[in-house]
């Protein structure tokens, strides 16, 4: 067929661009492809398709979107984990004149991966879902301001990582590292789909982030259950309603500054190229400038859920409230002023250096005061050391590290020594592993029983625990180490044989951090087998604080029956405190949102544009956006948008709930 | 001046005091370069970070230890520890944890202003050591002058060395304006004088880091950005990239040699003798991206290619950058621009003879394809190493971007 033909229908994609020359990328492929048809098979011999299309992916309840997110930023974490055990092995191996077993091309996209997707598709869908799960529930709301926007949201996040997976298996991804800066990232040095990979997949994935956010906001600031005044919010509450109205202004810049780069990769605009009087540090400071309120989304609600962990653990209120409250305000509005800091070795003058140095520092004033604050929730506490709160003294002393080489940092000309090297690798993985990460265990660990109906297995939680906390300091204090002998980042081999130990030491961590993965796994899978035995009937299984544990476990579809009137911060505390009487009668029909398969409707056709973008295939690009705007106005006229649960349905869950309690004594 | 020399004698005395911490103590005796470097301004940046460190463990330490032994103390099997499960505030605590770290802060800020300032990269050295500042001119004071003057002939008296920084893919560019030579790969300088680095990129951002010498400053296209320093100990010290620029960045390394001053002169000499010339046509050549490169010398450095390079428009008929600005077409097709050399596969300025195009811009068949170019291809990668002047070093990634599109793009050796 004839050559400009053939281009007009695929674009730039040929069968060259299948990796069939790279055996690490075909056994991989392999082992995914028998896994997927495996999986498709056994859905389909158990017959679960339906099930799993009604009752999961066309739903619009918060809190199967919530656990959908979590599954997918567990399935991602495999993927993210992968790369850093490859780029763990590959540092470990490339001395003494051997380098290693990946090439320059290969190790390069491995680490913009890894960064991209721990970020983007582990750390955010982990925040993202245990905030969809948890808010709704704790201010005693229904569902979230729009149910529909939710479904869509996760979808447009899950198309994200797959628009990130198929650039594992056709053609490739950036080789840029995982901020993509110009001019590297510009048409000029990296004429590849990488980057352009990097881009749809980060602006289909922001727009489900942003959507989300202005959901989450609404609901927090208009769903609030009566007598919840904005000083009554539950700490976690507080810090999503910070982190989203983080997103809402932080994701915008992302956006914006990914259109400019694209426009410059597509139509030869000069936004950030060296010449036609385009300028790079544009980009640099706009991506800082989403990228640092980036840092806080991620660690804000990890402070929520150790505020609520370390109070309900010690079994008392949480200490200094308000001071809670307004350090976490004060970090938010901070958050905005520091973004230079990621570049005091690109020249500024020493006065601009300064002034971020110390708003950086700043910051560390309201953490400080956080830390503190867990300190004496703790103080003359009775603390019970199941697992979230092992996660949490294990987050106090790790991120308090973390914190401290992040203020030294802060000091320019200390960080003329230290920028880009190990020692900053060690420093952002120590505050995200040490503070997001640890979080999100913590949180999984505690709202696993409310959403699930039993509780965790404690064994291989144990197990799970100590591999990560031990694997996290023997996988980074190397590193720290490494930085102080003067090693960048993302290097692919080296010259000094003197080094090398302290890699072994570091890729030893690395396989510790597999075990406490693996071991998650198994508590997981263990947990679900044993899930009568550690079965929760109560709701209430930690003698929680907060109204979602008010409900029961798993809550009903409608969360609560009556919606919950509070009076004091810890709403459920003083509940029980008070002798609370739950209604048994007097139930209505409630009304509901209904489940709606556009968003996923829409985040296919969003990965068919996606994909025709990245390979020039103009035809598809233009048909994909057409059905987009098609199915959005096709959606506007649908007008079966909600039902009402009869009140049977209600009477009939409620009175098991009764009998439940009944058996438990309650 | 003096205000400079105070503040950091300053800086020393409490160097002193913190060398009795543990952590000082860990790190001095080590061959950690950051922590024992060799250069004035490394060493004060060493300082800051032990000053700074010191003063974050005042509270670091407290709060781990408070939070294992809270955590002990108030475990639930110990019922003889109190418990107030309705105490949640009291004014003093609050005033403590905020003022504490306040208190910390309002000390490391000050410190973090004034050494920002003192340790400014731009800010020409005021001390060539500790006790032996410099004049506010910059002239070395006592017998260094003479030292200088002897060592550096007339142009160099006085003055600190100039040195003109490209980073080149994958190699570094010196040029010492001064004696007209230039190097790749290989950095020299007197000890003991004032060292100048202008700097600037051809295609893609690096940094320019020496870690026994002084911090890193990135190097950017289209962008100057300077360093001063000075070395303090003869030796041989690593230089490198610390910024990834691609796929040739891990062999971005160089040597820093550290030498007397009858040291440099005969190296100044050998480069003289040994060298060929540069001018544009084989700085275009030299700017195609390689790895690895053996050291390389030039003695008849053509005047003004900095300024060209940095301005891009080394290549003929380029309009440098100031004249872009003011709307200058006297150079030629201002849309021309700077076409730019392949770092991920792009195409070099030799094969591009206009602008790169957008995507959307383009005809079908100038798509090209999309080849994973992870593929082994023709790069024979094994066995290569970092000794000078060995030939298996030379241009391993350069990868010619195809003429025709659809084929393979074949290794450029």
């Amino acid at each position: 067929m004839n050559d400009t033909l053939l281009k007009t229908i695929f674009g730039r994609l040929t069968l060259e661009s299948l990796p069939l020359h790279e055996p690490i990328v075909v056994a991989t492929f392999a082992m995914v492809a028998i896994g997927g048809l495996g999986l498709v098979a056994a859905l389909t011999y158990f017959k679960v398709w339906g099930y799993l299309w009604n009752q999961w992916f066309t739903s619009v309840d918060h809190k199967k979107i919530g656990i959908m997110y979590i599954i997918l930023a567990i399935v991602m974490l495999l993927r993210g984990f992968s790369d850093a055990i490859m780029m763990r092995a590959q540092q470990a191996m490339a001395f003494n004149g051997s380098e290693g077993y990946l090439t320059a091309h290969h190790y390069d996209q491995v680490f913009t991966a890894h960064g991209v997707i721990m970020i983007f598709f582990v750390a955010m869908p982990l925040v993202t879902g245990l905030m969809n799960y948890v808010v709704p529930l704790q201010i005693g709301a229904r569902d979230v301001s729009f149910p529909f926007l939710n479904n869509f949201s996760f979808w447009m996040t899950a198309a994200g990582a797959v628009i990130v997976m198929m650039s594992l298996f056709i053609g490739e991804f950036a080789r840029t590292g995982w901020l993509a800066m110009p001019p590297l990232s510009g048409l000029a040095y990296s004429p590849d789909v990488g980057v352009d990979y990097y881009i749809w997949a980060l602006q289909i994935a922001g727009i489900g982030t942003l959507l989300s956010g202005v959901n989450l906001v609404a609901t927090i600031v208009k769903m609030r259950a009566p007598g919840m005044t904005m000083m009554k919010m539950p700490i976690f509450t507080w810090t999503s309603l910070c982190t989203n109205i983080l997103i809402v202004a932080a994701f915008p810049v992302l956006t914006a500054v990914l259109a400019m780069l694209s426009l410059d990769r597509y139509i030869g605009t000069a936004f950030f190229t060296n010449d036609s009087g385009g300028n790079p540090m544009m980009y640099v400071n706009l991506i800082w400038i989403w990228g640092h309120p980036e840092v806080y989304i991620l660690v804000l609600p990890a402070f929520g859920i150790f505020s609520e962990v370390t109070s309900t653990f010690s079994g008392k209120r949480l200490f200094g409230y308000s001071s809670m409250v307004y350090a976490t305000l004060v970090i938010t509005i901070l958050a905005y002023l520091v973004w230079l800091h990621h570049f005091f070795t690109m020249g500024s003058g020493a006065s601009v250096n300064s002034f971020f140095g110390i708003t950086t520092m700043i910051i560390s004033i309201p953490t400080g005061a956080k830390i503190f604050n867990w300190l004496f929730t703790m103080y003359k506490g009775r603390i019970r050391f199941e697992l979230p709160m092992m996660w949490t003294i294990a987050f106090m002393v790790t991120f308090t590290i973390g914190g401290m080489t992040g203020v030294l940092l802060a000091v320019p000309p200390a960080d003329f020594v230290l920028h880009n090297s190990l020692f900053l690798v060690a420093h952002f993985h120590n505050v995200i592993i040490g503070g997001t990460l640890f979080g999100m265990f913590a949180g999984i660990n505690y709202w696993f029983p409310k959403a699930f109906g039993f509780k965790l297995d404690q064994t291989w939680g144990k197990i799970s625990f100590w591999c990560w906390v031990v694997g996290f300091y023997f996988a980074f204090m190397p590193l720290y180490v490494l930085g102080l002998m003067g090693v960048t980042r993302r290097m692919r081999y080296f010259d000094d044989p003197n080094l090398q130990i302290w890699f072994v030491i570091a890729a030893f961590g690395a396989a510790l951090i597999a075990a406490g993965i693996g071991a998650f796994l198994m508590q997981i899978f263990v947990s679900i087998r044993n899930r009568e035995k550690l079965a929760d009937l109560t709701g209430d299984p930690w003698n929680g604080r907060t109204l979602e544990w008010a409900t029961s476990s798993p809550p009903p579809e409608y969360n609560f029956a009556f919606t919950p009137v509070v009076h004091d911060l810890d709403a459920w505390y003083d509940m029980k405190d008070r002798k609370h009487v739950r209604p048994l009668t007097g139930f209505k029909a409630i009304h509901m949102p209904s489940g709606t398969g556009t968003g996923v409707v829409l985040a296919g056709l969003s990965v068919a544009f996606g994909f025709a973008m990245i390979w020039y295939i103009w035809w598809l690009a233009g048909l994909a956006l057409a059905g987009i705007f098609g199915t959005t106005i096709f959606h506007t006229f649908n007008y079966k948008r909600d039902y009402h649960i009869p009140v049977e349905d209600v009477i009939a869950s409620e009175d098991a709930r009764t009998r439940q309690l009944a058996t438990q004594g309650a | 001046m003096t205000v400079v020399t105070q503040l950091s004698r300053s800086k020393i005395s409490a160097r002193k005091w913190l060398a009795a911490l543990p952590l000082a103590l860990l790190t001095s005796g080590c061959d950690w370069v950051v922590m024992s470097p060799s250069g004035d301004i490394a060493v004060q940046q060493r300082d800051l970070v032990l000053i700074a460190t010191g003063l974050m463990l005042l509270i670091i330490v407290p709060v781990i230890a408070m939070t294992l032994f809270f955590a002990f103390r108030y475990r639930q099997s110990n019922k003889a520890a109190k418990y107030e499960p309705n105490w949640d505030h009291s004014v003093g605590l609050e005033l403590l944890i905020w003022g504490v770290p306040l208190l910390i802060i309002i000390a490391l800020g000050a410190l973090t202003w004034t050494s920002t300032h003192l340790l400014d990269p731009y800010r020409p050295l005021g001390r060539i050591k500790p006790d032996t500042p410099t004049l506010a001119n910059n002239v070395p004071v006592g017998n260094l002058v003479d030292k200088q003057q002897a060592g550096n002939g007339p142009n160099g008296a006085g003055k600190p060395l100039e040195v003109q920084v490209v980073a080149l893919d994958w190699k570094w560019l010196f040029i010492y304006p001064e004696y007209g030579i230039a190097t790749v790969n290989e950095l020299a300088a007197p000890v003991d004088r004032p060292i100048r680095f202008q700097m600037t990129s051809s295609s893609v951002m690096n940094a320019f880091y020496i870690p026994a010498l002084a911090g890193m400053i990135y190097t950017m296209p289209g962008m100057q950005t300077t360093l001063n320093a000075v070395i303090n100990k003869p030796g041989n010290y690593e230089g490198f990239s610390s910024n990834y620029s691609g796929a040739g960045f891990s062999g971005m390394r160089f040597r820093f040699h550290g030498v007397s001053d009858a040291g440099f002169a005969a190296w100044v000499n050998q480069v003289k003798q040994r060298g060929g010339g540069l001018n544009r046509a084989s700085y275009l050549q030299l700017e195609k991206p390689s790895e690895k490169v053996p050291v390389r010398y030039y003695n008849a450095v053509e005047p003004k290619i900095f300024t060209a390079i940095v301005e891009q428009c080394v290549q003929p008929g380029k309009v440098c950058m100031s004249q872009m600005m003011h709307g200058g077409k006297s150079g030629g097709d201002s849309h021309a621009g700077m076409a730019m050399p392949g770092v991920n596969g792009g195409k070099g300025p030799q094969e591009a003879s206009e602008r790169v195009k957008g995507a959307l811009m383009k005809d079908a068949d100038e798509k090209g394809s999309g080849n994973h170019w992870t593929a082994p291809a023709d790069i024979k990668r094994d066995g290569a190493n970092s000794a000078p002047g060995s030939q298996s070093n030379r241009n391993h990634t350069m990868l010619s971007p195809s003429t025709m599109p659809g084929t393979r793009p074949v290794a450029n050796g």
